[in-house]
């Protein structure tokens, strides 16, 4: 069958073999998730069992449920300030992914220019090749924390671009930006008129200051599209809830496009999202803490056995260095697997400036980590 | 609750070096206030928590749950009798409850028979006592928040963007 040039062209995942190789050994004690490890809590399971019982199984709204919208509305008021209508600037989507595609989607014409951070999610530069957009990398490193700045924003805006993606706290380094980053970051996108695609999926996961939305900032509300969801806070990835929220006009047109290709997110993942933002957030509050010790944790046992590793901000990833054992992530991180069962992700997954790295996430539980760091040490040490 | 605190709650075995590492603290300055928690009686005891169904060659204890009614002694209030109730090593835990009884006690016997008995022949004889109402534990589902029952694997998959 003959498939689309596009998608033929679409960079393909190179890791493929590796994530096989991965997906079938047994016993690996795995850093490569890309989840968390708590099960969603039981009391937002609990209602989505519920919802089914009570016969709830029929489409919604395209935008989603108008409790849910305006609950999420209400949390992001109390929560960041943000003020959202939840009947024109809300739509509920499937997981921030969808979000992702949608934004980009309903902005970009063919040929329009995005700047997307390198090393960034790997559905960054494929949704804008898929939207006809061409990718303007914003390179970063472990010297400046895996952060760009504005002046980074102004240079390789010279080739004109129309918007901006950026994801903080970040997957795959677990970088973020204070507010003071922001606000540089907020007047440069001003400055040269820049949509910016916010994907603020792991904003609770924020570990040495406040999250700050962009879109809480002055002049930014009209050029940002919000993205966020309920995977990272509430442990719900297998519900595939997200939402965007953004100016009338855009979410009309993400809509638009949501309506034809996923009509509306899943009526039980919409109920169960419902009972997640009522619920108090103990649980999220319990989460962040177990996981900023094991931030803690990792980044002091890599550094010990010489891999050269940032604090992150955020997110529960941290990004090491390999170049003193390896110039090749895939190599690397095969070979451990083999002789240690440890899995982790290797950085060139993640762009084309992240060959030497590799990502571990600490997503996985104390005992797991403690072994793992000390098989890693053993392999190190070969 | 102190950081250092709820770490070793969670696990007793785990060494000052490694607690320092997920708080970022010194390892003197956990060593220290460890210390002075065990000294000051924060820290009680450190055990290992049992599921003693799974024990094959184990000879299983009976456990029951006793509603005790007592009539409080002047000055004393209900410390003074619940003392001569919790100083027999047969209760296991010990509280004073509202409600329609007094003190919730925790026994732990051999067998029926010897909880029995020491319900008929210590406890309920007692001055003050009023009355007990016994409840034998038929099944532990979850104790002191743990589940009792063999977790099921988790469906996650090794690796995931």
């Amino acid at each position: 069958m003959d498939i689309s040039k596009k998608v033929e062209q679409l960079k393909p995942s190179g890791i493929r073999l590796f994530f096989d190789l991965v997906l079938n050994m047994k016993d690996v004690i795995s850093l490569g998730v890309g989840e968390p490890d708590f099960v969603t809590p039981w009391h937002i399971r609990e209602k989505a069992i519920f919802s089914l019982e009570q016969g709830y199984t029929s489409y919604t709204s395209n935008k989603g449920m108008i409790e849910l919208r305006k609950m999420i509305c209400h949390h992001l008021q109390k929560r960041h300030g943000l003020s959202y209508d939840p009947e024109e600037e809300t739509l509920i989507t499937v997981g921030v992914s969808e979000g992702l595609d949608l934004a980009v989607r309903a902005i970009l014409n063919p040929g329009e220019k995005v700047l997307v951070p390198d090393p960034s999610y790997v559905s960054y530069p494929a949704v804008v090749e898929l939207a006809g957009g061409k990718v303007v990398a914003l390179n970063t490193d472990l010297s400046n924390g895996f952060k760009f700045s504005a002046s980074d924003i102004d240079k390789a805006c010279a080739k004109g671009a129309k918007a901006l993606m950026i994801n903080y706290p970040c997957n795959p380094t677990g970088a973020s930006y204070t507010r003071k980053e922001l606000l540089a970051i907020a007047r440069v996108a001003e400055r040269r008129d820049l949509i910016i695609i916010s994907d603020e999926v792991y904003d609770e996961l924020t570990y040495d200051f406040d999250h700050t939305p962009l879109s809480t900032l002055p002049g930014m509300k009209k050029r940002v599209i919000y993205l966020n969801g309920f995977s990272k806070a509430f442990a719900m990835t297998g519900f595939r809830l997200g939402y965007a929220c953004g100016p009338a006009k855009v979410i009309a047109a993400m809509t638009k496009i949501h309506q034809y290709t996923m009509l509306c997110a899943s009526i039980t993942s919409q109920m169960a999202a419902i009972e997640a933002l009522r619920g108090n957030n103990h649980d999220v509050l319990d989460m962040k803490k177990e996981y900023m010790r094991r931030r803690r944790f990792v980044v002091s046992r890599l550094n010990e056995i010489g891999l050269d590793c940032h604090m992150p901000e955020g997110a529960f990833y941290v990004f090491p260095s390999i170049k003193k054992f390896s110039n090749n992530s895939v190599e690397f991180a095969t070979d451990l697997l083999k002789k240690k069962n440890v899995a982790l992700v290797p950085g060139v997954a993640f762009g084309s400036t992240t060959e030497g790295y590799v990502r571990i996430s600490y997503a996985s539980s104390y005992e797991n980590l403690k072994e793992a760091m000390l098989r890693i040490e053993s392999y190190l040490k070969q | 609750m102190n950081e250092i605190l709820e770490i070793l709650a969670q696990n007793a075995r785990i060494t000052p070096e490694e607690i320092a590492k997920l708080t970022g603290q010194s390892l003197a300055a956990v060593k220290t206030a460890v210390k002075k928690y065990e000294k000051e009686g924060v820290i009680v005891q450190y055990k290992t928590v049992l599921n003693k169904e799974l024990i094959e060659d184990g000879h299983p204890l009976v456990r029951a749950l006793i509603e005790v009614s007592i009539t409080p002694q002047k000055d004393v209030g209900f410390d003074y009798i619940a003392e001569r109730i919790y100083s027999f090593p047969e209760v296991k835990s010990c509280y004073l409850v509202s409600g329609t009884y007094d003190l919730l006690v925790e026994v732990e016997g051999d067998n029926i028979q010897t909880v029995s008995n020491f319900i008929a022949s210590k406890l309920s004889p007692m001055v003050n006592v009023r009355g007990t109402a016994t409840h034998f534990l038929l099944k532990k589902y979850k104790e002191d928040g743990n589940i009792l029952k063999k977790g099921k694997q988790k469906q996650r998959l090794n690796i995931s963007f």
